[in-house]
């Protein structure tokens, strides 16, 4: 039972009612007390002044790379739950591509079990859409949403049948969960380890080309649009992307988005040299691109802002540029990054980046959480939104390094975490750590 | 112009209901009692008149006598050349009719046709010990060796003439009417 | 007034409810007849009845037999295969040997839609459709129709729900239509990936769940689920169509009424429908059956023969010979 805690004077922003005042917060039990001017502190409370803090509903991750089971030298449910309350992260889903596939409700089951043990960031599973993401035969759904999955996916790999995913939306529709799409065409990309475009052919590396990720979103609206099911199409990476869901929303398609920090940041240039720390999949684009992208957040046309968080071991990355695995880390950098370049770059207010990082992804894919409404589980986020740091991967909760933004200044991280009112990371008084 | 039809009543309401008295009491003698009687009406209006009949019999011998209902559409020998199908109706049979004595009823006799069907559908449903036909009225025509051994009243009609029954309960009064 | 059916009965869907209510009516004597002693009449006495059989079936083909025998019509049963190549040119090629052979009615079950009708328009023997493809099953259509009349009193506002994979089935779809020409409220439920498009417009309710099914319904007719659903990919594994969507006694408890249990067989035990609804006390699925005899006899009666030029002589309906 924790005491209960009184945040003074910071910013509350709580894009879900629409408030961005200087005031109070007050957790009891677990969930948000009191939001308002002057609260008083109830007995044996722990108050603390936040003022010049911002603070918020926690973080919603919905895209996360758990390397548990299989990998799990390369993170853990644990380990990937306490680098994501360090960046500021209550909640985040777990993609299925283990080892073995989480496509049964047994495994699906795990997740949550490592999740709850853990007692950090809650990990909500997503479950394979087809078993052993083969794309072949459907997952049990039904099963896998009954031992805790919020949404099914392949992603690692796209849906290749467009009957698959065709069955796999309209399956989806009985339980209400969105099917999460890694929108890349199999026979395009073959073989590519980087944007198509100048850069890869001066480095004599094959392209990606964006028609690859454009084909496959295109059909993924247009199988939306047939069966009435809910797409949500992960790390969008290209400006035709861009316009090819503006036109879905257009029409009412049940499609939804979600971008990368560093799909918002870098482009392919961060390729030169061969640094495979900025090798990912889908690749960084070109500047147009990420301009798109960028006014595509503003918009609203792309829903939110997710790390697809990819833990890797050292030795793997260090590798020749087409040998080495596709992915970054990201939980501990996410906020960082978009509130450095989006925020002060001009692109966002504060209160719409913490709606597309809080309050959006989690109505989506309708979890608790995005919220400070009274009664709602407390899940805040005390942010520094001034605060000045370098990145120095050493330093990561994570278990894996591979960040390309290593050495990088940047302004903005988390001081507090509460996940249900536990505070599971604090930046002054280190909570003791769990093993 | 068609010539215009003539109709006579045969039978009024008072001279219907004589007629079945005595052909109740010559039912009952020609079964020589109720011990083994079973009356089986022909669908449709038979149905009534055999139910009439046991009634006045019951009554009479202070016996309970079972009836049943016979639809002969199924046997009908010109099947073949009606079209639109007829309308089946109920065939119900209360007891076992082997070692019965059973009376078909029905309101008129002409051809014979209809009795040939219910002979050999009565056939089907076992083996009475003796079959006897009542009719309420006998009009000639036979185009089958066929006879009946109890009827209400004869008369000879002709190949266009149509005898009509009404019965109390189907049609709203008791009549036998003559159409030439 | 007099209904007539026709040469054929092809399905339900161009039926008025005046004909199918004809077709029930004829059937009620029919049963009587599988209830004696000896179950025969000679209504159909030296016609011949094809029953060709496109598709395995054992329990359609022996009901039609049971219907035609007791009709005392010479039955032949002809168990065709029809090659993949040329499906259509065996069945012109059938038809025409049909006619040759002056067969009076051909009971044709095939596993291309619109068989039935095809087969129809070329050949003057009457053509009864035994299942046609997804298209159409009527007269299992008619059974069920008569087994709910018969244990509701009525049809006109009943709420009559098919469950499971209405997609592939062409018993739910003759069930629509004849459930809604006759007035009933008709609803589907199963997963989306086997509910067919554009069901709303003919009138039907859809429920994503069996628990919202069985709040609503008065009567479920319960279909047969394929092995090859799953193997094609529409759901992901029988178990857990079991686990969503099956007829279980635990759910059938929470109905404030005693809802009637259907099925046209043969039936999954254990995936589409639990053992103990199926032989629980509000299942018909027997009475199904035995009302599959009648029914097909009062078809097979309705549309055999006839000369209408002669209709007038049935006018009086027996009694005045």
């Amino acid at each position: 039972m924790t005491r209960p805690l009184l945040l003074q004077g910071g910013r509350v922003i709580d894009p879900s009612r629409g408030i961005d005042q200087v005031t109070d917060l007050l957790v009891v039990d677990g969930k948000i007390a009191g939001v308002g001017a002057g609260l008083a502190a109830p007995e044996g409370a722990e108050v603390r002044s936040v003022v010049g803090k911002i603070v918020a509903p926690g973080l919603v991750d919905v895209h996360v790379h758990m390397r548990e089971p299989g990998n799990e030298d390369e993170e853990t449910v644990a380990s990937g739950a306490r680098a994501a309350v360090a960046g500021g992260f209550t909640a985040v889903c777990a993609m299925p591509n283990t080892d073995h596939v989480t496509d049964n409700q047994a495994a699906v089951g795990f997740i949550v079990r490592q999740s709850v043990r853990a007692g950090l960031a809650r990990v909500y599973p997503i479950g394979a859409v087809s078993v052993g993401q083969r794309g072949e035969k459907l997952a049990e759904f039904g099963e896998m949403v009954g031992a805790g999955a919020v949404a099914v996916s392949d992603d690692g790999r796209p849906v290749a049948s467009s009957h698959l995913m065709r069955t796999a939306l309209e399956y989806a529709r009985t339980f209400g969960i969105p099917v999460a799409d890694h929108c890349e065409d199999p026979t395009l990309a073959a073989g590519g380890v980087m944007h198509e475009g100048l850069v890869a052919s001066r480095l004599g590396l094959k392209g990606i080309p964006a028609a690859a990720e454009e084909i496959m979103v295109g059909r993924d609206c247009l199988l939306a649009g047939l069966t009435g099911g809910h797409v949500h199409l992960c790390h969008m990476s290209t400006r035709g992307s861009v316009e090819l869901i503006r036109r879905a929303k257009e029409q009412g398609i049940r499609v939804t988005a979600e971008v990368t920090p560093h799909h918002l940041t870098l482009t392919d240039h961060a390729c030169e040299g061969y640094d495979t720390h900025a090798k990912m999949n889908p690749p960084l684009r070109e500047a147009a691109d990420v301009a798109a992208l960028r006014a595509a957040v503003k918009e609203g046309v792309i829903d939110c802002i997710a790390s697809d968080h990819a833990p890797h071991a050292y030795d793997e990355k260090e590798a020749a540029f087409d040998d080495a695995p596709f992915g970054i880390v990201g939980l501990e950098t996410a906020f960082a990054v978009a509130h450095t370049e989006l925020v002060l770059g001009g692109v966002l207010t504060l209160p719409e980046l913490m709606a597309r990082m809080s309050t959006q992804p989690a109505k989506i894919f309708h979890l608790p959480g995005g919220t400070l409404a009274v009664g709602a589980p407390a899940d805040v986020v005390v942010l520094d939104a001034a605060a000045p740091w370098t990145v120095d991967p050493a330093t990561f909760r994570s278990k894996s390094r591979n960040t390309p933004f290593a050495g990088r200044a940047l302004t903005g991280r988390a001081l507090l975490t509460l996940v249900a009112g536990k505070t599971v990371h604090d930046v002054v008084a280190p909570p003791p750590k769990v093993p | 112009m068609p010539p215009k039809s003539e109709r006579t009543i045969l039978l009024d309401a008072r001279a219907m209901s004589r007629a079945l008295q005595r052909m109740a009491v010559e039912v009952a003698e020609l079964a020589h009692g109720t011990a083994d009687l079973v009356l089986i009406g022909i669908q449709r209006r038979g149905v009534e008149l055999a139910e009439r009949i046991a009634k006045m019999i019951e009554k009479d011998e202070g016996v309970a006598v079972p009836r049943g209902a016979l639809d002969i559409t199924l046997y009908r020998d010109d099947l073949e050349t009606v079209g639109p199908k007829p309308v089946i109706g109920e065939t119900r049979l209360p007891v076992d009719l082997t070692g019965k004595h059973a009376v078909i009823v029905d309101d008129v006799l002409y051809t014979g046709r209809t009795v040939r069907a219910a002979l050999d559908e009565l056939a089907d449903f076992g083996r009475p010990k003796r079959i006897s036909l009542c009719v309420l009225v006998d009009r000639g025509g036979r185009e089958l060796p066929i006879q009946a051994d109890v009827v209400g009243k004869v008369v000879k009609t002709g190949p266009g003439d149509r005898v009509e029954v009404q019965v109390e309960e189907l049609d709203g009064s008791d009549q036998v009417d003559l159409v030439r | 007034m007099t209904v007539n059916l026709g040469k054929d009965l092809t399905g339900l869907e161009h039926l008025t409810p005046e004909q199918i209510r004809l077709i029930l009516d004829t059937a009620e004597p029919f049963k009587e007849v599988s209830e004696r002693p000896i179950k025969k009449v000679p209504a159909l006495r030296g016609k011949t009845i094809v029953n060709l059989f496109f598709e395995a079936s054992t329990r359609t083909r022996i009901s039609f037999e049971f219907a035609e025998k007791r009709l005392s019509a010479d039955t032949v049963n002809v168990a065709a295969t029809g090659s993949s190549v040329s499906k259509g040119e065996t069945l012109v090629d059938t038809a025409k040997n049909l006619e040759a052979m002056r067969i009076d009615m051909v009971v044709i079950r095939h596993p291309s839609s619109g068989a039935a009708g095809f087969l129809g328009q070329r050949i003057r023997s009457n053509v009864i459709n035994a299942g046609d493809g997804k298209h159409e099953h009527p007269t299992q259509a008619l059974l069920d129709l008569l087994t709910i009349r018969d244990k509701h009193g009525k049809i006109a506002g009943l709420k009559v729900c098919l469950v499971g994979d209405v997609l592939h089935s062409r018993v739910a779809r003759s069930n629509i239509w004849g459930l809604t020409k006759l007035g009933a409220q008709v609803a589907v439920c199963g997963p989306y990936t086997l509910m067919p498009r554009g069901i709303e417009e003919l009138g039907v309710q859809f429920f994503p769940r069996i628990e919202e099914a069985i709040e609503w319904a008065d009567v479920l007719n319960i279909l047969r689920l394929q092995l090859e659903r799953m193997e094609k990919g529409f759901i992901p594994s029988l178990r857990e169509y079991y686990r969503v969507w099956g007829v279980t006694p635990e759910r059938l408890e929470r109905s404030p009424r005693a809802i009637t249990i259907m099925h046209p067989g043969p039936m999954n035990r254990g995936v589409e429908i639990d053992s103990r609804v199926a032989d629980g006390p509000h299942s018909v699925i027997l009475d199904q059956v035995t009302n599959g005899v009648a029914v097909r006899m009062a078809v097979l009666y309705l549309l055999a023969g006839g000369r209408p030029e002669l209709a007038d002589a049935a006018k009086r309906g027996g009694g005045a010979e």
